[in-house]
């Protein structure tokens, strides 16, 4: 198969919630070369099943095949490719950035606009928490960084079709 | 009632119709070997080596459609056991592998004779099980049955801790009867009548059609279906590899197999179709060559149980996903009779202008001329069992199989040695069979001490070794593609094989020369045990017809015929 249409996509699994089945899940994309960009799991609504979300960078046509062999693993349930369906996703970071009180009041008020909470406060510096898109938290970012970003902890992307879909 | 994890298991085993068992003892499976005597119903044959356990477990599983069965201690004995695995998942055979593992306090800590063979065998198993306690053993059991042996066949692993075969814990014999369901498996078995229908209108439509018929009408034993639908739209049958043996190929519609080594009028034929029916088969790169020039002239339907296969190398019109014997059962009362003299009158031509089977003249003898005489003694009748390599393509071609399910291969992995185990395991399989392992010398030697396993218990299988001291294969391609730079080619120092042979107390011959040849077949067929024939095969010959890998039928280069050579 000829790749074309390299890009990130967004795949969701339904699993069981079992040891050793995001091995399984990862040896799949690895066996392709492809890095995981990013993967969220939790658990799902059904007892005992967890849902994934994955985000690759590779083409289209591999993604897809990927998917359909993620299908065949017995402890997958459920796998969809929604990158080209209506769906909405979600980021969390949690951001440590240097603050004294002089800049405290500063930073809190660029951080108005992204809907982000304070977590945690200390003499020179303080914790930030924010949840969006992507590009919400990269611009968050680019604005915090002449204050001095101490440390970075991103989620992965939570993914979900719209009730249309 | 209390039981062992291994009484469980062993009971377990019986239930699922088990009868034999391929395996090698060792520290961390010796509870299990421990539990044996106890259920005479299991016959456990010890091989010399765990590759051979597994492969021989295949080789059962191909020739009965039942799953094998295979036991090896923790570590080594686990890891060698991969290359069976690796063999059977390419070739979707079904097979259950019970591994030792240490004892669970042991686990994680580098134990002696430790290994993570469940991480080990994630890419060559259909699924894989580590079992920490002895109540789940089951539970595991069933599903792998379940696994191992429907919708796409696979091998599947049971890795047990030693001190989960000695554990003890209630268990109620019913559970054998009871259904279970496994939460994210469902092999898909019917296809949407709308795509049944679109399927047929393209076979209506079609001038020039032709059945690609894989590996997947033996598993799904579809062979009164595959020469109904065949014979009542009047489609020629190309078989690919391991899709010998789906169709006899004494049938008018016959048209062996194409692709890298194939007959040239089945790879030609596949490129002119203006139709391609696909069933069991997942258009492997040995057939397509490249596939941007692959049967570029036709539409494609594409007949597979598993959905991952579809588009996976070549786009199709239309995908019916299922078991290929219950959609063929979809698609005959639907289907119209149909005639194609012009298109079959076209075949014809193609199989006298390329007579691709045609031996030469030769007053050395050619593994080509010992083939074609294995199978008119045989009359096409036997079961062959080959490795890989020269030898292989010889016996697919030349070979006229026209009894069901009776070539044994190892296809997708091409793995040498197979054929020494594999023919063991299928003769235990079939004993009322006549099973010839055709083997080359490269090969035969990397599995060769289950000649042990043979002789110890009387498994009658007659061996035709293609003996030219040489990797032949290789011999070829560094000739072709290699500028003649032979390296690592020859095997100088051969055994006297004959003598090898005997010396594990197996009857043998050795066969230099054309006259000699149909006799000593027919001694060795005649002889109530196995025996080997060691022959002396000429070295320099090649496997033709040959398109070369990821070329298409363009390319296709043939042998001159009669000598002129």
């Amino acid at each position: 198969m000829v790749a074309t249409n390299t890009g990130t996509r967004t795949v969701i699994a339904l699993v069981e919630n079992k040891a050793g089945v995001l091995a399984r899940i990862c040896g799949l994309f690895r066996r392709q070369g492809f890095n995981i960009a990013s993967l969220a799991v939790g658990r799902s609504e059904i007892k005992g099943l967890s849902r994934m979300t994955f985000v690759v960078e590779g083409p289209e046509e591999v993604v897809r095949l990927v998917a359909a062999k993620l299908d065949r693993l017995i402890e997958v349930v459920e796998v969809e490719d929604i990158s080209d369906l209506d769906h909405v996703y979600r980021e969390m970071v949690l951001i440590k950035v240097s603050a004294d009180n002089e800049k405290r009041g500063e930073i809190l008020q660029l951080s108005n606009i992204f809907n982000v909470k304070t977590v945690d406060v200390g003499s020179d510096q303080m914790t930030i928490e924010t949840t969006g898109e992507s590009n919400e938290i990269e611009s968050l970012l680019e604005l915090l960084e002449p204050y001095g970003i101490i440390e970075v902890m991103r989620t992965g992307r939570v993914a979900v079709l719209k009730s249309n879909e | 009632m209390k039981k062992t994890g291994a009484q469980v298991l062993c009971e377990g085993l019986i239930h699922h119709g088990v009868e034999k068992i391929f395996g090698i003892p060792g520290g961390a499976i010796l509870p299990l070997y421990g539990t044996l005597s106890e259920y005479p119903e299991l016959d456990h044959i010890l091989v010399r080596h765990e590759q051979g356990a597994s492969h021989a477990a295949d080789g059962f599983s191909r020739i009965t459609g039942k799953t094998g069965v295979c036991f090896a201690t923790s570590g080594p004995g686990a890891t060698n056991l991969i290359t069976g695995m690796a063999t059977a998942m390419m070739d979707s055979s079904p097979m259950i592998a019970i591994t030792g593992q240490v004892s669970r306090p042991g686990i994680g800590k580098d134990s002696f004779q430790e290994i993570d063979i469940t991480g080990a065998s994630l890419p060559v198993t259909k699924h894989n099980y580590l079992v920490m306690s002895a109540d789940e053993i089951p539970r595991v059991l069933k599903e792998a049955f379940i696994i191992a042996n429907t919708g796409r066949p696979g091998p599947v692993l049971i890795d047990i801790p030693r001190d989960v075969f000695t554990e003890q814990f209630d268990f109620d014999n019913k559970f054998w009867e009871e259904e279970i369901e496994i939460l994210g498996y469902k092999p898909p078995k019917f296809a949407e009548n709308s795509k049944i229908d679109k399927a047929l209108k393209l076979i209506e439509e079609s001038k020039k059609p032709v059945i690609l018929a894989g590996h997947g009408i033996i598993i799904s034993k579809a062979y009164n279906e595959l020469v109904e639908l065949a014979e009542s739209a009047q489609i020629p049958v190309i078989t690919t590899l391991l899709g010998i043996s789906s169709f006899p190929e004494n049938h008018v519609l016959s048209l062996s197999f194409p692709g890298m080594h194939g007959v040239a009028w089945a790879s030609l034929a596949l490129d002119q179709a203006d139709l391609v029916i696909a069933i069991g088969s997942r258009f492997d790169d040995r057939i397509t060559g490249d596939t941007s020039r692959f049967a570029t002239k036709s539409k494609k339907i594409h007949i597979d149980i598993d959905p991952a296969e579809i588009n996976k190398n070549i786009e199709v019109d239309v995908a019916l996903i299922g078991n290929a014997k219950d959609i063929m059962k979809q698609m005959l009362p639907k289907l119209k009779k149909k005639t194609h003299i012009e298109w079959i009158n076209h075949i014809e031509k193609l199989k006298e202008e390329h007579p691709s089977l045609k031996l030469k003249k030769s007053p050395d003898l050619t593994g080509q001329y010992v083939i074609k005489s294995l199978s008119d003694e045989t009359e096409g009748k036997s079961v062959i069992v080959t490795g890989v390599g020269q030898h292989q393509m010889w016996a697919a071609q030349h070979y006229s199989y026209c009894s069901q399910n009776s070539w044994i291969s190892s296809g997708g992995l091409g793995t040498m040695g197979f054929e020494v185990p594999a023919a063991l395991g299928a003769k235990v399989g079939a004993p009322d069979k006549n099973v010839w392992s055709i083997a080359g010398d490269g090969g035969f030697q990397m599995t060769l001490c289950e000649l042990a396993t043979i002789v110890e218990n009387n498994i009658k299988v007659k061996f035709a070794l293609l003996n030219n001291n040489h990797l032949g294969m290789i011999t070829q391609w560094q000739g072709m593609f290699f500028n003649e730079d032979y390296q690592a080619n020859a095997y100088t120092a051969n055994p006297d094989f004959v003598k090898l042979a005997n010396a594990y107390g197996m009857k043998a011959l050795s066969v230099d020369n054309n006259e000699d040849v149909r006799p000593a077949i027919r001694e060795a067929n005649s002889h109530d045990g196995p025996f080997l024939i060691d022959f002396k095969i000429k070295k320099e010959e090649n496997v033709f017809p040959m398109i070369p890998s990821g070329q298409s039928v363009n390319e296709l280069l043939e042998e001159p015929i009669d000598g002129s050579n």
